[in-house]
């Protein structure tokens, strides 16, 4: 009873708060005391919102940017997970890997986006390798680490009952890593989804949701960017919770393994 | 017993010869990979696959490093760099913690700061950065505020969790022992939410150092790392672009290796929550 009447207030405050803020940002926004380029209405904005939708050019801009961000993290998680194993299970490997791994992974992304437009030019291919640049490394990463803290009681066991090589991998090491590897691909979706956004920005090709924005300040259409903001965190909301929440429900809950997957 | 003491006493004072060995073997072993990876660019730079102009050689980019350096220039930016990253990140930690605990502690202030939070912070950082350009103006302004704005957010969600996980045994037990409000915050919710708190500043000093070269690039201000890579970018040089990404690597180590796992060090491996 008292946590149903808690629930139901903290939704009614939620509520209040929104709107509080909407009709405060409403009230500056309409005030007149900043120009209406620079602090446009909420109607205006979603005017805008649903202009750009209708006519299509919203869609094809997240279109574009949804295969950026899906090629590189493809990308990053095809050569993160091999090489993140191959470096738990041969030492010579990781003795190869590490020292790189480790001197690469404090460069920020953004640090190599000029250095790649003058390799590969603006557009697709820059961008695509800096999303794999930032996903690489907290897949390997995770990955390696999930790898090396299998149980070794486990491996025992299933070698004692007679598990070969290729059962043991599949069998035991990888549902074993499972938790990390997909905590690693949610750390990855994250950095990438930061990396193409910035990445569209600072070497402006002709589409995506984050060449829309920087596009925009220079017109000081500051309603457009708000609109695609607003776009830009739905679609990194959803990914978050729906693809990576049903995945980790499908895998590692189910396998009851999700103790460990905080990461 | 006399035996026992003097040896203690000789292996910490001079190392043993095979330990001495054994630590040139790491580090050699750490270097060899870097020695393959620089010989392989170096075959690529003089086999002029791509133009030298873009790919330069090693000892090129050493150079211009060396020069800048004597110069001053380099240590300029990177001064720079770092004391806006610190005041980006003294922001973010003062608002986070703030919030964060404040949401942690009243119900009503949860309520009302959630719905706010978790509507602005899946939006990556930088996605708001032509917006704070708009309303702040070209240079440090932006690029600070907007890296406080955008590392608050781990710090803020940690530490909200952090004071939410202390065990409400130990609040009640120290209230009827006569705890006042003051002294609950300083003596058991504060230590009890602070493996938490760490953590998420952690999250936090990392977030801001990746979004701050991209912020310096956008928001152009007058010295910065960032600004030096893009800068050299419309002059074709590649070998002050790659120095000026080696004193980013090596500021982003130094974090890595001074910072963040000394703060491990002395809270989370101290207090037996993990194992190095």
């Amino acid at each position: 009873m008292t946590e149903q009447g808690q629930r139901t207030r903290s939704i009614v405050r939620a509520a209040v708060t929104l709107a509080a803020a909407a009709a405060l940002y409403e009230l500056l926004a309409r005030s007149g005391y900043f120009a209406p380029a620079l602090l446009p209405t909420i109607p205006a904005i979603v005017r805008t919102l649903i202009a750009m939708l209708a006519d299509g050019s919203m869609i094809e801009h997240a279109a574009f940017t949804m295969y950026r961000v899906m090629f590189g993290f493809g990308l990053a998680v095809a050569v993160g997970i091999p090489l993140g194993i191959l470096m738990a299970r041969f030492q010579w490997i990781e003795n190869f890997f590490l020292p790189l791994v480790s001197a690469l992974m404090p460069i920020p992304s953004f640090a190599l986006v000029p250095l790649f437009m003058l390799w590969f030019g603006i557009g697709n291919l820059t961008t695509i390798l800096i999303v794999f640049y930032a996903a690489t490394f907290p897949m390997v990463f995770n990955t390696w680490s999930g790898v090396r803290s299998v149980n070794p009681l486990w491996l025992r066991a299933a070698g004692a009952m007679g598990a070969d090589e290729q059962k043991l991998f599949w069998k035991v090491i990888i549902p074993g890593a499972s938790p990390f590897i997909i905590t690693g691909m949610r750390q990855a979706f994250l950095r990438a989804w930061i990396a193409v956004v910035g990445a569209e920005m600072i070497a402006a090709s002709d589409w995506g949701l984050g060449w829309v924005i920087f596009d925009a300040k220079e017109f000081l259409n500051a309603d457009i960017m708000l609109a695609s903001l607003l776009v830009i965190g739905g679609i990194g909301y959803a990914f978050e919770r729906l693809v990576f929440g049903s995945i980790e429900r499908a895998t590692v809950q189910r396998w009851g393994m999700v103790r460990v997957a905080k990461g | 017993m006399q035996d026992a003491v003097t040896t203690t006493i000789s292996v910490g004072e001079v190392p043993d010869r095979p330990q001495v060995r054994d630590r040139l073997r790491v580090v050699m072993r750490n270097l060899f990979p870097f020695m393959v990876v620089g010989a392989l660019w170096e075959i690529v730079a003089w086999a002029e696959i791509f133009p030298r102009r873009l790919f330069p050689t090693i000892e090129e980019v050493a150079s211009s490093f060396v020069r800048l350096t004597a110069a001053g220039i380099l240590p300029h930016h990177a001064l720079d760099t770092v004391i806006r990253l610190l005041s980006g990140f003294a922001l973010a930690a003062l608002i986070g913690v703030t919030i964060g605990v404040l949401m942690g502690r009243s119900r009503r202030a949860e309520d009302i700061c959630l719905p706010l939070v978790s509507i602005c912070a899946p939006i990556p950082g930088l996605a708001y950065a032509p917006l704070f350009l708009l309303w702040f103006g070209l240079g440090n302004v932006s690029a600070v505020l907007l890296v406080g704005f955008v590392s608050a957010f781990p710090i803020l969600f940690n530490s909200w969790t952090g004071v939410k996980a202390v065990k409400e045994i130990w609040v009640r037990s120290a209230q009827s022992m006569g705890a006042d409000d003051r002294r609950l915050f300083s003596h058991v919710i504060l230590p009890g939410a602070l493996p938490y708190i760490l953590t998420g500043l952690r999250l936090g000093l990392a977030q801001a150092w990746r979004i701050l070269v991209a912020v310096e690039m956008l928001a152009a201000v007058p010295w910065g790392l960032g600004w030096l890579i893009f800068g050299a970018r419309e002059f074709l040089n590649t070998d002050v672009m790659l120095a000026g990404i080696a004193v980013i690597a090596l500021i982003g180590l130094g974090l890595e290796k001074f910072v963040f796992q000394k703060i491990e060090d002395y809270t989370v491996v101290r207090w037996g929550m993990i194992t190095s």
